[in-house]
């Protein structure tokens, strides 16, 4: 198991290199620059001289080569650069806002899988129920539903019309102002969990040796407390796994739509200005974050399935 | 004579495709198991052979329904059964072991523990206490190094392993009756004849009954005393498996012997065509139930 572990989390170095290179050409590329975005807004015209010092200030008229090596020296030392904006460190712009972040996705996550898998659980244990028919209309609305316009709405009944709960902002970090954002945050990983989960218990439900299970005179309950929860729970892990990561990068609109200080507004509002590296320092966070959870959910997995561990 | 352990009486299911029509898979399968006796249903694919072990076990799925019958088990009738009584007899009373080793073991639990569960429920032990008997048990089939084995999970194991292990399972709480439905069938020919062995050996020692199902009838020969021949939903011919084998008397019974290859069998042309049952029998709607055989010892199967 320790080699395992070990083995997952060394493979996660390469995958870091590669994306921080193409994050790298990408921004490269990228048509705009800062100092040409900070004279866009038409009233003056940009004064040549003016970008021309600004590039030099931020080592914008080097060489790509040139700059392509202090970007991968400095990453090597944690130092994401500077905001150009703000003159401050990338990575003390993405501190401060990375518990926000957190605080909305593992909410938001904790939110979809309390309702979820109990909800895909019971609607595969009675398929064509009523209970089933309302989750999986339910969660197919969930699916199709635009976040920004279900935020709204959400914003519209519980904070205007019925004056439960705060509108926007973080409050300070108060569990009032959390609850909308997550649940809108939460709303599309619960309708496919549900949804998943369903499948999945399905699945294992049809397989042989949950017939075997009966044919041992097990009650239903414990058919499914020996034999299908833990089986089920390999498709769960995934699906959770998979959300879990984007969560972050999804939150992007939310936190826009609720005025919430996380990475995905701090990413939007550095993409319209062009400030470059707090760009690429998010994005690399966002990135990060994703390989985390997913070789979390490979050791998860390993621990659930003795099968995995043998490859 | 003795009372049959299992009686089953002109039992009739079928799927239900809405309430009023019904499509019938057995049409009134009689037949009748002594205790400690060796019982062998033959049938093609489709017969009913399968269908019949589940309807003992209280497995039916929908929309699979029984629509007429009785199913004696020691004189009760099982179909008149709540289900929590007829889970007390199942895997208790009566076991099952099925046909594929591949998949009927949980993946994800070792097999000591899916052994285990067996004295759980019926012997309300305690888990400790029962896997120590999983060890015991996975010894009594011959198993080598028990102790070590009943940590493994399926994967570690061979075909024929595993088959063991459903053995082991099936007779953990000695049964008085085993259903075998094909158990042979997915395993290689050596494995197969050591798994039939087992079988045969164990019951004979505990004085177990034995449903066998096969559509093998050199597999049916060596381990039952009587043998049941199903052809589209009917029991058509019953026998010793001796007589049988000598003297069949239904012309479906003769197109399976037929169809058996025999080693050294050769015409004058020095080749023996193997006989194609559906030349036999060309249309199966033409078969009423009247044309079949009445089980011995019964009134008449007629439903």
């Amino acid at each position: 198991m320790l080699r395992f572990t070990l083995r997952r989390i060394l493979q996660v170095i390469p995958t870091v290199v590669v994306v921080a290179l193409l994050i790298f050409v990408i921004f490269s590329v990228v048509p705009g620059t800062f100092a040409a975005s900070l004279f866009a807004d038409g009233k003056r015209a940009a004064d040549p001289q003016m970008i021309a010092r600004l590039n030099e200030e931020f080592g914008l008229n080097k060489p790509l080569m040139e700059r392509f090596v202090t970007y991968v020296t400095d990453l090597a030392q944690f130092d994401l650069g500077t905001s150009f904006r703000t003159r401050q460190p990338v990575i003390d712009l993405i501190n401060d806002r990375m518990g926000a972040s957190l605080q909305l996705a593992v909410a938001a996550m904790v939110f979809a899988l309390v309702v979820g898998v109990p909800l895909g659980f019971l609607a595969a244990l009675r398929p064509g129920s009523i209970l089933d028919t309302v989750t999986m209309i339910g969660a197919v609305s969930g699916l199709s539903m635009p976040q920004f316009w279900l935020g709204l709405l959400m914003m519209y009944l519980f904070a205007l019309q019925l004056n439960w709960l705060p509108s926007f902002g973080y409050g300070d970090g108060s569990f009032q102002n959390l609850i909308l954002p997550a649940v809108t945050l939460g709303v599309t990983p619960l309708a496919l969990l549900a949804r998943t989960t369903r499948a999945g218990v399905l699945d294992v439900l049809n397989a042989d040796f949950i017939r075997t299970a009966h044919s041992k005179g097990m009650s239903e309950m414990k058919v499914v407390r020996w034999h299908v929860s833990r089986n089920a729970l390999v498709l769960i892990v995934t699906t959770v796994g998979l959300q879990f990561g984007s969560l972050i990068g999804q939150a992007v609109v939310i936190e826009k739509l609720f005025a919430w200080p996380g990475i995905g507004s701090l990413l939007v509002d550095s993409v319209a200005i062009r400030d470059i590296p707090v760009v690429q320092g998010t994005i690399l966070v966002i990135v990060l974050w994703f390989l985390l959870i997913n070789t979390a959910v490979d050791l998860i997995y390993a621990a659930i399935d003795p099968r995995i561990k043998q490859e | 004579m003795t009372a049959p352990l299992l009686d089953i009486r002109g039992l009739r299911l079928g799927v239900a495709i809405n309430r009023s029509t019904h499509h019938p898979l057995l049409k009134g399968v009689s037949f009748q198991i002594m205790p400690g006796e060796a019982y062998g249903l033959v049938g093609e694919s489709g017969s009913g052979k399968s269908v019949t072990s589940l309807a003992v076990m209280g497995l039916l799925k929908k929309p699979l329904a029984i629509s007429g019958g009785e199913i004696l088990f020691k004189g009760q009738n099982l179909l008149s059964l709540s289900k929590r009584e007829m889970r007390r007899l199942r895997g208790n009373r009566i076991a099952m072991i099925f046909q594929e080793p591949m998949t009927a073991l949980n993946p994800l639990s070792t097999v000591g523990r899916q052994i285990a569960e067996m004295f759980v429920l019926h012997q309300g032990k305690s888990w400790s206490e029962a896997e120590k008997l999983a060890v015991e048990a996975l010894g009594n089939v011959r198993v080598p190094n028990p102790d070590r084995r009943a940590k493994n999970y399926p994967h570690q194991m061979s075909g024929g392993l595993r088959q063991r292990v459903m053995i082991a399972m099936a007779l953990a709480c000695n049964p008085d009756l085993l259903i075998a439905d094909e158990p042979t069938t997915a395993l290689d020919v050596t494995v197969q004849a050591e798994v039939l062995r087992l079988i045969k050996e164990l019951c004979a020692a505990r004085g177990t009954a034995v449903l066998f199902i096969s559509h093998d009838l050199g597999v049916i020969a060596s381990v039952c005393q009587r043998v049941g021949v199903m052809y589209s939903g009917c029991l058509v011919e019953e026998n010793e498996t001796r007589a049988l084998f000598a003297d069949p008397k239904h012309e479906y019974t003769r197109g399976l012997l037929g169809a058996l290859p025999r080693l050294g069998s050769r015409s004058e042309h020095g080749r023996q065509r193997l006989v194609d049952i559906d030349s036999i029998i060309a249309d199966r709607s033409k078969l009423t139930e009247t044309r079949f055989i009445a089980p011995r010892g019964a009134e008449g199967s007629q439903p």
